[in-house]
């Protein structure tokens, strides 16, 4: 945002329709949720005011603690994944040319498919019968099984995420690449950098702004999975690939337990807070020094 | 990294996500005997019937109507509501803005599992649920904090001298916003339809919960034909074909404006 904009107060009636549709669809579900987290109901004329205790519970839960710490696991992983990989790809994207739409269609593809059906895609292919990836593995003399072995399960989902979101980054990166100006790539030949400080020093500096946007938009996506993981593993075997937004749909649809369903939610929903706050920051005080 | 590295590493991940989907639509041009008999990595005998079998139900085409209904709103809503205020921002400092723009952020961050049920009981309230407007309304809360976010980078990165310089010709402000501002920011436009599409047509958390029998969405239909006749590969394969189509054609009629839009906008 450019420093020298007009203070206006009017300007609120440009965005009222945003504070208004928005409005309606977060701040009234918010206050309904905060105001199950507080309560015991049983059904919809008795409940009880339980101060904190749904919170209490949530948090000596083990079965949230263990599906913290998975969903945490699994976000890292493929973000560790997705960003340098995005960028990689990015880098190899001719910047002009005819092939250079054509590439970028292809890449958008996996970013335009429903969630589920990208579910559909992996476990038509993945699977250990019918599956070209898992009749492949299994001919190479590895048996691989992701329906029964947790481990599998668990890296064909990243393989799913890398396929699904690793685009979302190399469009970004692409982008910012080649937002890049000719003249800065001149006066590094000039000083005798070879590619990888070209990268390092040139290229890289200038990614930051859409690497925010990329790591801020995968962590919290990464972190809110529910489809894909629901309709490949179903969260199994076992509880093995159950993430915080499976157990929390189980949780408050499933079983009905609006209290702690509801602590939990705004629980789950300040760790996300959190999380990008406390990445947002670092990166802006970094900005700063 | 060099240059034939990372060519090398754009070719394999090309290889990588292309292969899923050719598996996809190999499955689904195969009969469910030939899927489950002897493999093969080629189709045997190609056949259509499962295409035809999907477009011979009702069930299946009147959820894909469904589906770009509801997308088609939340689209339209998204970029009405977002333009005017992505332009707010982008030209105005006023009281609590930076606060706001947070707010509305916050929202792109809210998991959707957590609004289920207050959604459902809010959406039944005002006698909106099972309708496709419903499931637009729901999604609003994702896809306009997000355009709002694309378009301010866009707006801002055009010079406040184009506005004076309107202004100077002794254009109204609603001739200038409509015949010189939008205009020169069609690729903006452009990326940002490609994000609201895509993040309305892929859900299925909310799409599912609010819709009943009569705005059955195609993504629910989908999930429920795996559970009612067994296990119809080939049909699920074909039908996850027809889904893949819509988002095609938003790229192909937005590509112009998507290597433009993502080359111009302000993001580095």
């Amino acid at each position: 945002m450019s420093s020298f904009k007009p203070h206006d107060n009017r300007a609120w009636l440009g965005v009222l329709p945003v504070v208004l549709i928005v409005g309606f669809s977060a701040v009234i579900p918010l206050m309904t949720v905060l105001n199950y987290s507080v309560q015991d109901i049983l059904d919809f004329n008795s409940r009880f005011f339980v101060g904190f205790q749904w919170y209490r519970e949530t948090l000596h839960d083990p079965r949230f603690l263990s599906a913290f710490v998975r969903q945490i696991t699994f976000s890292l992983t493929v973000l560790l994944i997705e960003i340098p990989l995005g960028i990689a790809v990015a880098k190899g994207i001719p910047k002009t040319g005819r092939l250079t739409p054509l590439i970028l269609i292809l890449l958008a593809l996996p970013l335009l498919i429903p969630w589920n059906v990208v579910a559909t895609i992996w476990q038509i292919f993945a699977r250990p019968d019918i599956g070209l990836l898992g009749v492949g593995i299994n001919a190479l003399g590895i048996s691989y099984n992701y329906t029964s072995e947790p481990l599998h399960a668990w890296l064909t989902l990243v393989a799913m995420d890398v396929w699904h979101w690793t685009s979302l980054v190399a469009l970004l990166s692409f982008a910012g690449l080649t937002a890049i100006q000719l003249p800065f790539y001149q006066a590094a030949e000039l000083d005798g950098a070879n590619k990888w400080q070209v990268f390092r020093l040139v290229e890289l500096p200038r990614l930051r702004g859409v690497l925010i946007i990329a790591i801020l938009l995968r962590l919290m996506d990464s972190f809110m999975i529910y489809t894909e993981p629901f309709v490949l593993t179903g969260g199994g075997p076992g509880d093995t690939t159950t993430f915080l937004s499976q157990y929390l749909a189980t949780m408050a649809v499933g079983q009905f337990d609006l209290g702690p369903a509801a602590a939990f939610s705004v629980i789950y929903f300040l760790f996300i807070l959190l999380f990008c706050w406390l990445f947002y920051t670092s990166v802006a005080l970094d900005d700063d020094s | 990294m060099t240059r034939s590295f990372s060519r090398w590493v754009l070719v394999s991940y090309g290889i990588y996500l292309l292969l899923p989907l050719y598996w996809l639509l190999s499955m689904a041009v195969r009969t469910n005997a030939e899927i489950v008999g002897d493999f093969s990595v080629l189709p045997q005998s190609p056949t259509l019937a499962n295409f035809a079998e999907i477009f011979s139900s009702p069930v299946w085409y009147q959820a894909f109507g469904n589906s770009l209904t509801y997308v088609a709103i939340n689209t339209l809503i998204s970029l009405a509501v977002a333009i005017p205020a992505a332009y707010t921002f982008s030209r105005y400092r006023f009281l609590g803005d930076k606060q706001l723009f947070f707010w509305l952020l916050t929202n792109r961050m809210a998991p959707p599992a957590v609004f289920l049920l207050p959604f459902f009981q809010l959406y039944s309230a005002i006698g909106l649920f099972d309708t496709p407007l419903a499931v637009a309304l729901a999604h609003c809360l994702f896809t306009v904090p997000l355009s709002v976010w694309i378009l301010e980078g866009f707006f801002s990165a055009v010079p406040t001298e184009l506005d004076e310089m309107a202004k100077i010709d002794g254009h109204g402000f609603l001739y200038f916003f409509f015949r010189v501002f939008l205009p020169i920011n069609r690729g903006a436009i452009g990326v940002t339809l490609f994000f609201c599409f895509m993040f309305s047509w892929v859900e299925l958390l909310l799409a599912r919960t609010l819709s009943g029998a009569s705005s059955k969405p195609i993504v629910v239909v989908m999930t429920r034909t795996i559970s009612a006749s067994g296990m119809d590969w080939g049909v699920l394969a074909a039908a996850g074909v027809l889904t893949v189509i819509p988002g095609i054609l938003v790229v192909w009629f937005v590509r112009k404006d998507l290597v433009k839009g993502f080359a111009l906008g302000r993001v580095s």
